[in-house]
């Protein structure tokens, strides 16, 4: 296991290679710019696995604990790998008063996966976020750019058969 | 250009041509909400059609922020006449241009229908606009905000410039002061004193900063000025700095808010280049620039001191005050924080002085307030109204009224750390103290409208969901408490609970409310013991296990038409074509789809 | 300023008190004699530790004047303030609070570690907790025994953030740090890793502040009395210098209170075959970190020297500093010096071989349990200590035993490893080892007697001293730190070159091993610490013989076994190496 944690060469060379520019372009307190060297890395990886966390914390010469504490603390950041398709189903008021949680309830039975836990299928995370400023079209979902407004719960089937079956074609 | 003195800045507003300086000129919206709904394609093909035509010489099409009317989006606003158009869909862009671009005809099918007037032609006409007022919001949907030209046309620097060149930092407090503005960030409290205290403290070095973390779940007032008018918190910033004696500002925006993050660096980068951040602004010798930090996902860190130490690079969580950031904030150093709306207000007051701006509103609460008015209404946007108006006019008048066929039942003010306004109190004037005093709060600007399908005992659940989920965790009435909380109400709504819950439920969540470390755990209960309050019978249906959780059908109002049968995602629902259909009970989800539809009303609630 | 600007009146309980300006209201309560509940505080005044981050809020208090209830720990008081520690709404917010910790946590109190020892449990108690009115989810972790020296047990962690404030403030390793977020947040290590796969120290100072049983030493009692038990071991205890002057605590004496006699007592009646003194030990280490100096003073070896015999302190420069490696004195510790001795010289002298004797150590350190598992302290297959008890885990023992401690006769430690003298006391306070080796090392430099014994400029509580000790031709320029963070500054600076200190000691726990995580709990009364080190000077004072050399046994092992100091035997035996490790 702890070899796991050091061994960083599971990770994509020319990625780390950017971030390592990134992190040398900073120029003034490291430790402040933890949150934005965070989100490049995901940018860059997908996710925060814990070797990459490692990596960041070595290079801004902080505990790995106080990075893993951050990490953990943000909802954004994630430590798990994600899906083909992130489906981000609103939470917000508007969208909940209009029946965002059972929307939310059938796609994570249609997708066959937990919350903010990669579909087996590895197609889909699902996840619900806060109000993401489209009340208008409320209930709201994303996947991934792409966004649905007014989605109500019988218009789910017919989203995710899509995505299925996209997914499945481009494999 | 690089803008050196108050002088060259007017020089080069004179020059400018004003924004609707053509026979026509369209603002297409390219605010969030219907950019969602594909407004940047249909901008695209408005822009090639115009160029085709050609048509550039009578018409200017500005591709503007929120104009407010997000429920109808993507809206378009053709000026002169003040024609406004909804949901307008790619389909319709060529039927625009030939009808009304080239031969002035109204295309009446994309108008908006008022549930009292009909057909609205001008937006003057319309329910949503009329009782509303423009402050913070006077350039929001009116400039084009990647055109820094705009803003200047519109007076833009025009009071940064006259505070550095006319002004002691004093003399600028002292006008905010005046003016009576408080923060708009959910704590009210008055600006100019919270300037004079940063401006009073001695230290080599200060900082002001930009609350834009906007965490409300249903709120989007911030974020439509950011997107919509993003010079004028620049502005707002540059003179708060020069009041609290800052030389160096921040914005903290949630990382949520992607696209409005590309226009606010465009903004600060045009800014930079016209010499209105940067060294020696209007050579008055005072310096002053502006970085953007990001947030990442966590709604406590709206709270001040959270949002300085998320800034620091850390958990955002907070601590307690005093010290206060004017004290003691970022890097420990003396720090303002305002709220983007608080800020959008400033140069305004600069511009038409304090008087103007406590003329508008109540005695303690003076201009206007943002809100996001959303949920089961007809029209659902960005309200600015004046403060004083009640809860009537903005839900019946402006908000036109419930968006169903069931009445409204209450409203939520405040979002999480709010309560629900029931209709008793709908002529409550909405300001401050009046909120106070009914036991509410003005919190940052969500609105919410729900009718009587909404099950309050859900509703503050849902809160409770949202808030013991954003705790930060450090303190335990919250960290635990909010948690227990939840538990206890999913219980009740899970039929498992009992009647000394609801005793147990207030309990808490007064003391939850005294013993909480910030804002967050000290309002989290609102919503429970002001729905406990104010529904009572709701949660003892719950407590008491008499709550029906199914829906049903009324064998004699149902014609038998299937709508129902189809819609039901679970399958439930039984019955052949022109028979009465019948509802499994045990099945139910009650997930509403099959009341929506019915066209007889013969589906019964639970 | 006048004094009278910087005084505040205010009022607790309907009490005047005249306080400082900027003091909380715990601290005007405290003044008015008023007892206000706390259990996040914590406030190690002289050693710069505070943990002010007001989160258990069981201190809150009501303002009269505001209706508002604040906590008392952390909220200063201002002026004309009127504070009611016992209205309703404060009484009720306070056990509220309590109560929502209560709910989350396992409640076996029965067979706690910590039991009659917690602070959660006494405020239990104190607030007249009957009934837990809220239940739902618990915490669920796994308890993480990984380590040979601490275990952890997320689940009675109440998130007082103590340990955290310890492990990055104080000691700057960074180990341990507030993880997720809401209900699920947990004091962890990084990515929940074992502790032994971390940079933990095993300082244990995290352990010494924990309010319940969250934090605690691996437990070896079982492991010791199954020694004691066994017909085929010759059982050998030796007892650390600041356990002596500990002990007692746990059996209703004063802190400070010398029990040596009755320490070996106790050992004896619990079954000890032989009973051996650390302080032995430390003597020897003395004469060979003497030596080592002197031989780098005079050949221009690497300096400054760094004492070795504190394993945490070891642990922080081989995960932290792990380029300057060359400047830990390559001595063992005394704890080890004693077990290699007794596996060795004792076994030869007493016709035992190594694998018959089972070593044990009774010390007040959790990182002593560590350091006798690490691989380098071992000869030929046999570690030099078995196992190792915490001044607290004796104590278990003695009351499980069913031991009247204070009735018990004073007894002498066994010969051969058994006398020490007042050089080797000194060891288990900051400054002690320093000042050891200095008597020694000056005698052995100047090769002249040495007048003043006490180097008072050496003592004290400041987390980092120095002095300069007039050698004749030249004089020795001595540091000392306590506390890693201490260490690290002054780590910094060899690292960076701008030290020019011949001899630095460190000591990782606060006060030294007086402070160690393994003594009886302090419960934040720092001078609970300043009287044992009171104690250790006092049997410095009353000894006979002052200086490690002039020790007799040790005069004798060295000449019936171990040669010279520094001799290729002892180097074999009593000398050590370091290896670089990861900083996680
Ligand atoms: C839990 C919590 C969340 C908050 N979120 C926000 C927010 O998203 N935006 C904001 O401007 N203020 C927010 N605030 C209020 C800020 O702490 C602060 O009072 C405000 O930014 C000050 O600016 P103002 O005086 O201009 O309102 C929040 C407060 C709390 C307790
Ligand atoms: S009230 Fe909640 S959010 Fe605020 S400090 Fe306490 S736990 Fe964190
Ligand atoms: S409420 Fe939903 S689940 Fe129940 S019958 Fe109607 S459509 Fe079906
Ligand atoms: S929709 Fe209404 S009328 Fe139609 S079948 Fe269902 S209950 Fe009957
Ligand atoms: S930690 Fe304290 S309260 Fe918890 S079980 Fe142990 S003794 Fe009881
Ligand atoms: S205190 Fe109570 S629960 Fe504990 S052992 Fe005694 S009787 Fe049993
Ligand atoms: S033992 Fe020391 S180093 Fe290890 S976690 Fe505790 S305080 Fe940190
Ligand atoms: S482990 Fe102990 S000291 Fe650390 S936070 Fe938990 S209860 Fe407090
Ligand atoms: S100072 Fe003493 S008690 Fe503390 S870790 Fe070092 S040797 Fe152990
Ligand atoms: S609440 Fe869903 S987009 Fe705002
Ligand atoms: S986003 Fe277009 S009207 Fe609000
Ligand atoms: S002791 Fe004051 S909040 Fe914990």
């Amino acid at each position: 296991m702890k070899k796991d944690v050091l061994d960083i060469t599971d990770l994509d060379e020319t990625r780390l290679v950017e971030l390592d520019n990134y992190i040398d372009k900073i120029t003034g307190d490291p430790e402040e710019e933890l949150i934005h060297v965070l989100h490049f890395a995901q940018q860059q990886f997908g996710y925060l696995p814990h070797n990459l966390q490692r990596y960041v914390a070595k290079r801004l010469d902080l505990p790995s604990a106080t990075v893993n504490g951050v990490v953990t603390f943000y909802s954004l950041f994630s430590e798990e790998p994600r899906g083909k398709y992130t489906i981000s189903v609103c939470m917000g008021t508007a969208c909940f008063v209009k029946g965002a949680d059972k929307v939310l309830e059938r796609i994570l039975e249609l997708t066959g996966s937990e919350k903010g836990k990669m579909s087996e299928d590895g197609l889909f995370t699902v996840e619900d976020v806060r109000c993401i400023g489209a009340c208008g079209l409320a209930p709201v979902l994303t996947i991934n750019e792409k966004v649905y407004g007014n989605v109500g719960v019988e218009d789910v089937d017919d989203i995710i058969r899509q995505y299925k079956r996209s997914g499945r074609r481009e494999d | 250009m690089k803008i050196d003195s108050l002088e060259s800045l007017r020089q080069w507003r004179e020059k400018l041509p004003p924004v609707e300086s053509k026979k026509l000129t369209l603002y297409a919206c390219a605010g969030t909400s219907c950019l969602s709904s594909d407004s940047d394609l249909l901008i695209e093909r408005l822009r090639e059609r115009i160029k085709a035509e050609p048509l550039e010489a009578e018409v200017e099409l500005v591709r503007t922020g929120c104009v407010r009317f997000c429920g109808l989006g993507p809206v378009l606003l053709l000026e002169p006449e003040g024609v406004a158009y909804g949901k307008v869909t790619l389909k319709d862009v060529d039927e625009i241009v030939d009808e009304h671009l080239k031969r002035g005809n109204i295309v009446e099918r994309l108008l908006y229908e008022d549930p009292e007037a009909g057909l609205v032609k001008s937006t003057q006409e319309m329910g949503f606009y009329k009782k509303q007022k423009r402050i913070a919001l006077k350039n929001c949907g009116r400039i084009d905000p990647w055109r820094i030209e705009h803003y200047i046309k519109q007076d833009g620097y025009e009071a940064l410039g006259i505070a550095l060149s006319e002004m002691t930092s004093q003399e600028v407090v002292e006008i905010i002061k005046q003016s009576g503005l408080r923060g708009r960030g959910g704590g009210g409290f008055p600006t100019g004193r919270k300037w004079e205290f940063t401006l009073q403290e001695s230290s080599d070095e200060k900082y002001i900063i930009c609350n834009a973390d906007e965490g409300d779940p249903g709120a989007f007032m911030d974020r439509s000025i950011i997107e919509g008018d993003p010079h004028t918190l620049i502005e707002a910033m540059a003179i708060g700095a020069y009041a609290t004696g800052a030389n160096q500002g921040y914005i903290y925006i949630r990382a949520e808010y992607a696209t409005s993050i590309e226009p606010l660096r465009a903004a600060l980068d045009d800014a930079r280049e016209h010499g209105f951040l940067g060294k020696d602004l209007f050579g008055s010798g005072f310096d002053f620039d502006i970085e953007i930090k990001l947030g990442a996902g966590a709604f406590v860190c709206g709270e001040e001191t959270a949002l300085i130490h998320s800034m620091e690079g850390q958990r955002g969580e907070p601590t307690t005050k005093p010290p206060f950031p004017s004290q003691r904030g970022f890097r420990g150093k003396p720090s303002t924080v305002n709220n983007v709306e608080t800020f959008a207000n400033i140069p305004q007051i600069l511009l038409n002085g304090p008087e103007w701006f406590a003329s508008v509103g109540t005695e303690g609460s003076k201009g206007t307030k943002v809100f996001a008015l959303a949920g089961n209404v007809k029209n659902i946007g960005l309200v600015e109204v004046p403060m004083g108006i009640t809860f009537n006019e903005i839900v019946y008048e402006i908000g036109g009224g419930p968006s169903g066929k069931e009445p409204v039942k209450a409203v939520q003010i405040g979002g999480p750390s709010g309560g629900v306004i029931t209709k008793e109190h709908f002529d409550t004037p909405i300001d401050y103290d009046s909120l106070d005093a009914i036991g509410a709060m003005m919190g940052s600007g969500g609105l919410i409208v729900m009718d009587e399908t909404s099950d309050m005992v859900e509703i503050a659940k849902f809160y409770l969901d949202f808030t013991q989920d954003e705790s930060c965790g450090k303190c335990t009435p919250c960290r635990v408490g909010t948690k227990r909380m939840y538990e206890i109400l999913d219980r009740l709504t899970e039929m498992e609970g009992v009647p000394e819950d609801l005793q147990r439920l207030r309990m808490l969540g007064e003391n939850i409310q005294l013993a909480s470390l910030c804002g967050l755990g000290q309002s989290a209960p609102n919503p429970v013991l002001s729905t406990l309050d104010a529904f009572p019978d709701e949660y003892m249906a719950y407590a008491y296990r008499t709550k029906r959780t199914a829906y049903a059908i009324d064998a004699d109002l149902c014609i038998g038409c299937t709508k129902c049968k189809r819609v039901c995602p679970v399958d439930c629902i039984e019955g052949e074509v022109r028979e009465t259909h019948i509802i499994d009970e045990a099945a139910c989800t009650a997930c509403g789809a099959c009341y929506s539809v019915c066209p007889k009303d013969a589906i019964i609630r639970p | 300023m006048k004094l009278i600007d910087k005084m505040i009146t205010c009022s607790v309980n309907d009490i005047d008190v005249n306080v400082e300006k900027g003091s909380t209201i715990l601290e005007a309560a405290q003044k008015a004699g008023v007892n206000i509940p706390t259990l996040c505080h914590l406030n190690l005044h002289e050693l710069d530790a505070v943990n002010q981050s007001a989160n258990c809020r069981v201190c809150v208090i009501e303002d009269e004047g505001s209706g508002r209830v604040l906590p008392a720990c952390s909220q200063e008081v201002s002026e004309g303030m009127r504070i009611q520690t016992d209205s309703l709404k404060a009484v009720m917010a306070r056990r509220t609070s309590l109560e929502l910790l209560l709910s989350n946590h396992p409640r076996d109190c029965l067979t706690c570690v910590k039991n009659l020892d917690c602070e959660l449990q006494n405020l239990s108690h104190e607030m007249n907790i009957k009934e837990i009115h809220y239940r739902g989810e618990k915490m669920n972790h796994p308890i993480d025994e990984s380590s040979q020296a601490i275990i952890k047990d997320p689940n009675k962690c109440i998130m007082c953030r103590r340990c955290i404030t310890m492990c990055n403030e104080v000691q700057t390793v960074g180990v341990l740090s507030p993880l997720e977020r809401g209900f699920d947040v947990v004091a962890g290590t990084a990515f929940h890793l074992p502790l032994d796969q971390t940079s933990c120290t095993y300082c244990g100072q995290c352990v010494s502040v924990c309010p319940t049983a969250a934090l605690a030493e691996i437990d070896a009692t079982s492991a010791v009395w199954k020694a004691l038990n066994d017909e085929r071991k010759h059982t050998i205890v030796q007892v650390a210098p600041a356990v002596r002057v500990a002990l007692g605590e746990e059996f209703g004496y004063d802190p400070g209170e010398i029990s040596t006699g009755k320490v070996v007592s106790a050992l004896k009646r619990l079954g000890f075959d032989t009973v051996f003194d650390t302080n032995f030990g430390a003597d020897l280490t003395i004469v060979e970190e003497a030596k080592e100096l002197s031989e780098r003073i005079e050949s221009g070896g690497t300096l400054p020297m760094l004492t070795s015999c504190c394993p945490a302190w070891v642990q922080f420069i081989e995960h932290q500093f792990p380029e300057l490696l060359d400047v830990p004195s390559s001595c063992k510790s005394p704890q080890s010096m004693v077990g290699a001795m007794a596996k060795s010289y004792y076994a030869e002298q007493s016709g035992l071989s190594p694998a018959d004797i089972e070593m044990v150590s009774i010390m007040p350190c959790v990182a002593k349990k560590s350091e006798a598992a690490r691989e380098e302290l071992s000869e030929e297959g046999y570690a030099n200590v078995d196992q190792v008890l915490t001044t607290r885990e004796l104590a278990r023992m003695i009351k499980e035993a069913a031991i009247d401690f204070r009735s018990l006769p004073d007894k002498p430690f066994d010969r051969l490893l058994g006398e020490s003298t007042g050089a080797a006391a000194i060891f288990g306070t900051t400054g002690g080892v320093i000042e050891a080796t200095t008597r020694t090392a000056y005698e052995m430099l100047t090769g002249k007697e040495i007048g003043e014994v006490n180097f008072k400029d050496l003592r004290g509580i400041e987390g980092v001293r120095e002095a300069t000790i007039d050698l004749g031709e030249r004089t020795l320029r001595v540091g000392i730190a306590h506390e890693l963070g201490n260490a690290r500054r002054l780590l910094e600076d060899i690292r960076d070159g701008k030290s020019d200190f011949d001899a630095i000691e460190i000591m990782a726990c606060p006060g030294g091993c007086i402070g160690g995580g393994g003594q009886p709990y302090h419960h934040g009364d720092v001078s609970t610490l300043r009287r044992r080190a009171e104690a250790l000077y006092r049997i410095d004072k009353d000894m006979p013989i002052r200086k490690s050399h002039e020790n007799p046994l040790v005069k004798e092992a060295y000449e019936a076994y171990l040669g010279k100091p520094g001799s290729e035997r002892a180097h074999r035996l009593l000398h050590t190496s370091y290896s670089a490790k990861e900083r996680i």
